[in-house]
This record gives C-alpha cells, sequence and structure tokens, in this order.
C-alpha cells in the first residue's frame, strides 16, 4: 500500500524516476527477445522503461495478457512463464535483463499451425483442473517446464514442481492428475 | 444414483475450459478500453483520523493526470444500511481506508501524483475489541451508528429481517436439561479469502446520465441491483468479464466501483482501477469476526432444550450488508439445532480495521466456527458421539425455522442423515472417535485426533431469478440469464439443464454474456443458489421454449403439441421416430422462439455439507497438521461430478478449513496494521501440503426442480473449522476455544508455554 508520506525524499524519487526514463531513450538501447518465436525489438526509454518487469512487457507492451499477475512480488507463481526453458517469475525479472531470451508463454503452446492444444492443455480440460482459472497458465507453465526435464514424475515430482503455485480454489489434486496423466503424451 | 441422463450428471468440459487454458480468458485487467484512464487510491497509514488539511494541487498540476478526488468533491453516493459509507470522507476509519483519489494516463503516473498529495491528519483513538468498542467511552467510529452497534434490521430483505432467535422460553428450557454448559467461542482470525484476482473495475460514462461497470464479478447483476441504490439510481449497465476468484467477496465490489465511476465522471474518459495485493490485503473484504457467549441446556439423548447468549459480529470499519449475514446466521443456526426455547442476540458492531463482508459462508460458517465447540461443552457433559448428536438435531421434514426473512418456513426437504452416516462409515469414525479428549491414537510425540462440524443453508431457493431460452431455426439454443463465471462452472451447468431439455448436444447451447442490459433479472450466484433458484428459471425458459416450438410444428406433423418429442434439432411423434421434421421447417427461417422463466424465493428446502477431519499434533512442537478430510452431502442430483468435486475441495481454500490451522489477518492493536499483508506472510497451503482429501456424494431426490438437484458450493467450508478444532481438542486433551490452533496456542493450552 502506498503510505502517504509527503517526505520530500520520496517526492523527488517520483519525479526523478520519469527524467531516468527519458534519459534512458536518449542513449537508444535497445532489447531483443523472443515471446512464442516471434522476435521483438525494444527501445529503453520508449517501449520499455527500466523498472518494468517481464510480465509487465508481455501484458501491457506485447499484448499477451495469457500471463497473469496476482500478488507481483514473486510469491504466488500465477506470472510463470518459460525463459529458454526453465520455468521463471516473471514479476520478479527486469525486462532489460532479458536480451536475447527466449521466452514462452501460455499464447505459445498451442500448435501454431493446427491449433491442437499441448497435450497438458488438453489434460487440464479433461480432468476440469481449474476452477476460477487465474493460477492455470502459471501452473500450466512450471508443468510444462518439469515435464520437459522428467518424462515421467512422480506426484511427488509434481508436487515439488508446483510448490509455489497458489491456487485458492483448491484445484491441486486434479492438477496432479492432469499433469501426471499428461507425461509421457509429448511435448 | 441420480437419473440417468443425456448430460446431467456427466462430466463434460466447461464452456470456457479452452479459453481458460490458452490463455485467452478475458480478465478484468486483460481489459482496455479507448482512452482509458489509471486510477489509484491515497490511502490511510491510521486506523483512525481526521483529515485536517488536503493538499492536491501538486498532484493536480502533475503532467498526465486527469482527475483528483478528495472527500470535497466527490458525488454525494452514500452505502450500507444505515448510510454510513461515503465514497470518500473527511474521517479515516482504518489503515488502508481512501483519502484521495487520482486518475491518470498511466499506472506510473497516478502512482507518483498520489505521492504529491500533503495530507495533514488529526489522529483519533482507535477501537479494535468488538466487546470494547461498545462501551460508553469507546471512540465512535460513525455519527450514523451511536455507540458502534448497528441498528437491526435490513430492508431489503423484508420489514421483518431476522435479526435474533428468540422462541419458546429458555428458562423454561434449563430447567428441563440434564445438563448446562456455559462458555465463550471467537472465532476472529479475521481471515482473507483472498482470490489470486485482485478486485477489479473498469467505469465509463456514456452520457452524464448512464454508466457503464465491466468488473470481474462473480454476480455481475449485483453490482447493479446494490449499485444503483448506492449510487442515487443512475443507469448502470454492468457486464462481468471473466473473474479470478470470488469466493463472495466480488460480488457488488461497490467501494472500487464508486471510486472508479466518481474519477470517470471527474476526468471524462472510462477509468480502471485494479487493486495491488497489498490493498488486496488491507482494503478488501475479510471474514466477520463472531465471538459467542452461551449458556445451553440438553438431556441425556442429545434433545437441546434451550440456547441462550450473546453473538457479538464484527464488520470491521463499514458494512455493506451484514445484517443480512447476521439474519442469515441465525437462521443456520436453527436448522443444526432442533431447539425449542432460543435467545439467540447478535450484535453487530464497527471497530478501526478493514471491514469484512461478504465471503463464502456468508455469516453461516462465521457463527458456526463459535457455536459449534460450545455445543461440544455440553455434548462432552452429555457424553454424547457429536454425529449421533448432529443425527438428531439437524432439520427434517415438517420443522420449522424463521428465516432470514423473519418468516417461519416449514422444511419439506430429505432427511441428511443418511448422508453422516455414510460419511462416518468411509472417514472410519466409529473406530477412530473415542470420546471427548481422547486421542485416537498416541504415537511418542505426536497425537492424532478426529472432530466433525456441519453446515446447511435455505439460501439455496432465495431472491428471485429470471431466464429466457431462445430458439433458432438451426436447432440451437442461447440462454439468456446475467450469471457469471468465477470458477464454479455455473453458466455450463445451466447450459446442460438447457440441453437436457431440448435434447441437444452441448455444443449446440451457449450462454449470453453476464451483461444486465442484455439479460432479464438476475440476484446472483449466492447461497448455493444456482442449481435450484437459477436452474428452476432456466428450465422453465426451456420447457416454455420447447411448447412454443412444439405448438408452431403440430400443424407441420398433424399431431397434437402434446404428443411432440424432440431430438438434436428434428420434431418427431412420440413413439414414431421415423417420421421427422427438422426444427425450421416447424419455425420457418425468419423466426426464433423465446421460452421465459422465472423462480421465486423458496426456503422451504436446504442443503448439506459435512467435513470429518483428522488431524496429528506434535505435542513438543505444538504444531498441528490436517492428514484426512472427508466432505459430505447429499445434493440430489448431481451436475457435473469434477465441478461439484472441485466445490467440496474448494473448503479448503477461500479462508476456510485452514482459518482453523494457520490462515490469519495478524492485526496490531497498536498501529491498527494487518501485519502479514503479503503472500509470503499470509500462510497458506501450497501442493506440498496437500491432506488426503475424499468426497462423498449421495444422490437422493430432493423435491426442487426437474432434476431434482440443489446446490451445495457456497457452504463447502462452513463446517470446516469447528471440526478442525474439534479434532485439536480431542488429539490433546484440552479445549481450544479460539482460531486459529496454531502453536502457541496449543503448547499453551497443554501448559508447555
Amino acid at each position: 500500500m502506498k503510505k502517504n508520506n509527503g517526505s520530500e525524499v520520496e517526492k523527488k524519487m517520483g519525479v526523478s524516476k520519469r527524467a531516468v526514463a527519458t534519459g534512458r531513450s536518449a542513449e537508444k538501447h535497445n532489447i531483443s527477445l523472443v515471446v512464442n518465436r516471434k522476435l521483438f525489438e525494444l527501445m529503453v526509454g520508449k517501449d520499455v522503461n527500466p523498472w518494468h518487469t517481464l510480465a509487465h512487457t508481455l501484458r501491457e507492451t506485447l499484448g499477451y495478457t495469457g500471463t497473469k499477475i496476482a500478488c507481483d512480488h514473486g510469491a504466488c507463481g500465477a506470472c510463470t512463464v518459460l525463459m529458454d526453458g526453465r520455468a521463471v517469475l516473471s514479476c520478479m525479472i527486469l525486462t532489460v535483463e532479458c536480451n536475447g531470451k527466449s521466452i514462452t508463454t501460455i499464447e505459445g503452446l498451442e500448435d501454431p499451425k493446427t491449433g491442437k492444444l499441448h497435450p497438458l492443455q488438453q489434460a487440464f480440460i479433461d480432468n476440469s483442473a481449474f476452477q476460477c482459472g487465474f493460477c492455470t497458465p502459471g501452473i500450466i507453465m512450471s508443468a510444462k517446464a518439469l515435464l520437459d526435464e522428467n518424462y515421467s514424475p512422480t506426484e511427488q515430482d509434481v508436487k515439488q514442481a508446483l510448490a509455489g503455485h497458489y491456487c485458492r480454489c483448491i484445484s491441486h489434486y486434479s492438477v496432479i492428475k492432469a499433469v501426471t496423466e499428461a507425461a509421457g503424451k509429448g511435448r | 444414483m441420480g437419473e440417468e441422463y443425456r448430460h446431467i450428471g456427466k462430466a463434460t468440459p466447461r464452456k470456457d475450459a479452452r479459453a481458460i487454458v490458452t490463455g485467452r480468458a478475458q480478465y478484468i485487467n486483460d481489459m482496455k478500453l479507448p482512452g482509458m484512464l489509471y486510477g489509484k487510491v491515497l490511502r490511510s497509514p491510521y486506523p483512525h483520523a481526521h483529515i485536517k488539511n488536503i493538499d492536491t494541487s501538486k498532484a493536480e498540476a502533475y503532467p498526465g493526470v486527469k482527475a483528483v478526488l478528495t472527500y470535497k468533491n466527490v458525488p454525494e453516493w452514500k452505502g450500507g444500511v444505515p448510510y454510513h459509507r461515503p465514497v470518500l470522507d473527511s474521517t479515516v476509519r482504518f489503515v488502508g481506508d481512501a483519502v484521495s483519489l487520482v486518475a491518470a494516463e498511466t499506472e506510473e503516473i497516478a502512482e507518483e501524483a498520489l505521492e504529491l498529495i500533503d495530507v495533514e491528519y488529526e489522529q483519533l483513538p482507535a477501537v479494535y475489541d468488538v466487546e470494547e468498542a461498545t462501551k460508553p467511552d469507546a471512540p465512535q467510529l460513525h455519527a450514523e451508528i451511536p455507540g458502534n452497534v448497528f441498528p437491526r434490521g435490513y430492508p431489503a430483505i423484508g420489514a421483518k429481517a431476522l435479526q435474533e432467535i428468540v422462541t419458546g422460553d429458555v428458562e423454561e428450557g434449563f430447567r428441563e436439561a440434564d445438563f448446562i454448559a456455559e462458555g465463550t467461542c471467537a472465532y476472529e482470525n479475521i481471515p482473507n479469502p483472498l482470490p489470486p484476482e485482485p478486485p477489479g473495475v473498469i467505469a465509463t460514462w456514456e452520457d452524464p446520465e448512464h454508466l457503464t461497470i465491466f468488473t470481474a464479478s462473480q454476480s455481475a447483476a449485483m453490482n447493479r441491483n446494490f449499485g444503483q441504490p448506492f449510487m442515487k439510481l443512475v443507469d448502470m449497465r454492468v457486464i462481468s468479464t471473466q473473474c479470478g476468484g470470488s469466493y463472495g467477496t466480488k460480488n457488488a465490489n461497490l467501494i472500487p466501483m464508486a471510486h472508479a465511476a466518481a474519477l470517470a465522471k471527474a476526468a471524462g474518459s472510462p477509468v480502471k482501477i485494479y487493486y495491488t495485493k497489498e490493498e488486496h490485503f488491507n482494503a478488501y473484504t475479510l471474514r466477520l469476526g463472531s465471538r459467542i457467549h452461551a449458556k445451553m441446556g440438553i438431556k441425556k439423548d442429545g434433545t437441546v432444550t434451550a440456547l441462550s447468549g450473546e453473538w457479538f459480529v464484527d464488520t470491521g470499519a463499514a458494512s455493506e450488508m451484514a445484517q443480512v449475514q447476521v439474519a442469515v446466521g441465525c437462521g443456520e443456526a436453527q436448522l443444526m439445532l432442533r431447539c425449542p426455547n432460543w435467545n439467540l442476540q447478535p450484535k453487530l458492531v464497527c471497530t478501526n480495521r478493514n471491514p469484512s463482508g461478504v465471503v463464502r459462508g456468508f455469516g453461516g460458517l462465521e457463527l458456526k466456527s463459535a457455536l459449534i465447540p460450545l455445543l461440544t461443552v455440553a455434548m462432552e457433559k452429555a457424553n454424547l458421539d457429536p454425529v449421533e448428536f448432529f443425527k438428531k438435531n439437524y432439520v427434517k421434514a415438517g420443522d420449522g425455522y424463521y428465516w432470514r426473512d423473519g418468516i417461519w418456513w416449514v422444511y419439506r426437504g430429505v432427511d441428511y442423515s443418511k448422508a453422516m452416516q455414510k460419511g462416518a462409515e468411509v472417514f472410519g469414525w466409529k473406530d477412530k472417535w473415542k470420546g471427548w479428549g481422547k486421542p485416537t491414537a498416541v504415537n511418542g510425540t505426536k497425537r492424532i485426533g478426529v472432530g466433525v462440524g456441519l453446515h446447511g443453508n435455505a439460501d439455496i431457493g432465495e431472491d428471485e431469478s429470471e431466464a429466457y431460452v431462445k430458439l433458432s431455426p438451426d436447432a440451437r439454443a442461447v440462454l439468456h440469464a446475467c450469471v457469471s463465471e468465477s470458477g464454479m462452472g455455473e453458466r455450463s451447468s445451466l447450459c446442460k439443464m438447457v440441453a437436457e431439455v431440448l435434447n441437444l448436444s452441448l455444443d449446440r447451447v451457449n450462454i449470453t454474456l453476464p451483461d444486465t442490459f442484455v439479460n432479464p433479472f438476475e440476484f446472483g450466484l449466492v447461497g448455493s443458489r444456482g442449481t435450484y433458484a437459477v436452474g428452476s428459471a432456466v428450465i422453465e425458459a426451456a420447457e416454455d421454449a420447447k411448447r412454443k416450438l412444439f405448438d408452431l410444428a403440430a400443424p407441420v406433423l398433424g399431431a397434437k403439441p402434446e404428443d411432440l418429442e424432440t431430438k438434436d434439432g428434428q420434431i418427431y411423434v412420440r413413439g414414431n421416430e421415423e417420421k421427422t421434421i427438422p426444427w425450421r421447417r416447424a419455425m420457418g427461417i425468419m423466426r426464433t422462439c423465446t421460452g421465459q422463466g422465472r423462480f421465486e424465493t423458496d426456503f422451504s428446502l436446504c442443503n448439506f455439507m459435512m467435513i470429518y477431519a483428522e488431524v496429528e499434533v506434535d505435542t513438543e512442537s505444538g504444531k498441528a497438521e490436517l492428514l484426512r478430510v472427508v466432505a459430505v452431502t447429499d445434493c440430489g442430483q448431481i451436475i457435473d461430478p469434477l465441478v461439484l468435486e472441485g466445490q467440496l475441495r474448494g473448503s479448503l481454500g477461500s479462508a476456510g478449513i485452514d482459518t482453523a490451522l494457520f490462515e490469519e489477518s495478524v492485526l496490531d492493536r497498536n498501529t491498527g496494521r494487518i501485519l502479514n499483508c503479503n503472500m509470503m506472510d499470509y500462510k497458506w497451503r501450497t501442493f506440498l501440503d496437500l491432506p488426503e482429501f475424499q468426497s462423498v456424494i449421495l444422490e437422493t431426490p430432493i423435491p426442487s426442480h426437474r432434476f431434482k438437484a440443489v446446490g451445495v458450493g457456497e457452504i463447502a467450508p462452513a463446517p470446516g473449522p469447528s471440526a478442525v478444532l474439534m479434532a485439536i481438542s480431542n488429539a490433546i486433551g484440552k479445549r481450544i476455544m479460539d482460531y486459529p490452533a496454531t502453536p502457541d496456542k496449543i503448547l499453551k493450552a497443554l501448559g508447555k508455554i
């Protein structure tokens, strides 16, 4: 929560934040990153500010709103995406750190040509492994990272891989079933 | 087992399943309107203060800022009963209370502008304890609520709204009793239901008279039903996006809605307000605090002869509709106890912390969590098995109760004892139950204990619903019903009902967006009313549409309408499936057939939920761990088994079962701040901490509607906290009478600290 402080120091910080943005834009520093097999060039100071998180850039700048932000502090897993194949919390990574990285979001899981769902997505549908669905994209991305590494995970492996994901509707039991079912059904 | 149907009772993919797993489902923060501004709220650092001076000039002058509002220039809208909650006020009443609102071109600019607002506060004394707050010298929160005790009643639920339970003669009842028990129990951990998606609203004025609200809501219609009186009857259209969890909390969204609407009006542009998680913790719906002092009379055979006492309900700094929660809680107490002599007096009190509001369990969870532990004192004196006690005392056909409307209703539903017994068998209650204060097993420092709780609610038939079903010649049906999707799968379940009545495949039935402009009246998805109340209207509309279709088909087929059947878009005379005509031949291609349905309030049925819990307590560390849960219900007829099972498992979340173990908002009574207002310090159950969870679902046909079903989703968590507390008390042989049973309390009860 924003405290009301009226303190001079913080007021200056507020203003200086904007100054940084303008200053950096003059340097024409670019970030290039791949999202779901598509290359993006982002100009720092214009498209991306130094304090923008990857989650923010994906959602607000590039329009990949399938990635959800819930706590924005790295404590709930909702914003999980794959970075070079590893599950990461996109709310805890600055976009300016992502130069040259390849990102996969939930939108990148379907077969781009046929529209066929990834086996994980299909297993989530078959098991009704969601209720409100807000945590689902993050959970599926973590599960994808797990299955890419571990062809046939045990139930405990699945639990461990998903331990950082907050699901308040309690779909955990059907999620575990869905991930276990999807294991071994291709990547 | 229920009846065999084509769709009903079968697991079918939810209509929105593909959108959810591909990230295309649109939640409120995925949405932008052209020219949309971002609203931010300056929040109070003090629990109680007057705003002596507020200077917004620097914020107003900041580039990109389009509107700044304080109590001096907001619309005079007020919420609550009595009206006590304005959009902004010159007094702040909790840490996190709104002080000023800013709309700007970006979120960053709005946040920066908040820091440019100078506020001079005059701090006032604050009160946090529900009984302290009622003392004559206590700090006063609202001029409209003298003595900090809300006046009784709530006009929207009727002139006689139930605000106490008074029946028979309690003194006479105590004389008849074999045992008297007395005590106090408190459920005051004010847990946060904490849906993953924070609350959010986009407000836009089509013109000065017409407001459109987009919001992630459990019940789009309720935003309008309650928002209109709040905003001086402005013409309001509400559209709900996909909702990322609600658990009751995102029904009316009145405060964020008013803030966004006020800013949008001042700025002349659409405004989005989307809470941060920190705001979600500090300035959005907690559970009610509940403290009961009670005296009970009981006979050896488990008959409760009298119950008298006081129920202190702490709603925090304001209340949207806590009087209704008190009323429903009072009704639910009577469903649980067939007691002839009552005198339970609720007091709804305000204190200086983040307000409580509507949460799954709606007053009943909070009441039961305090009342059942007190009843266990009486059960122990009479040496009664709690399962037998509940079987004997839960409402049976022919029993009556005062419901929230203050009217005496007579129950006409099924006997849930059968479900209680089945649950006991699955759980193994007979073997595990060793008597009061006795552990099921002891292994060194670890002790196992078992407990049981129950709940039921007649709100399954509350309020009104309307629906249209529109048939088109291409053999499709569109259901017009203002039903949102916040996780219960209700939109899909209602489509199943329509498909069943019309004998269509599921892909041929769709439902309109939850939009109050295009749909008929709907109250909302609350009180487990989706299956019975909304379902009844939907079924009636589908049957009406089918009748109209058959009226058109009869002359074409040369038969009477009542002799016709339809299947997959073909119409035929019953018994002769050879000769069929498609819908389009009956209707022509330039026509639709629309049926109407309506449901009116009926409190003569209730639902039922029982939770059996097994815990292991480490007497060295004081930690209690939930090992096993058996959740039991009888829903009459399953609509979708996977969806229903999800609802039952949800008892572990949404500030339910775990509020007995570790969930709480830790309020610092020196500063009025919640100390654990982030997702690291607020404890929640992870994938690694899952207990064994079994659902026991019976299907005894219930006289509700065509499919003999009732809903149970809302009540799933309600029996949980008291069941777990009972299990812990039995494990350690000492009674714990407040929540959550954290290691410090357990060690204290054991005399170890």
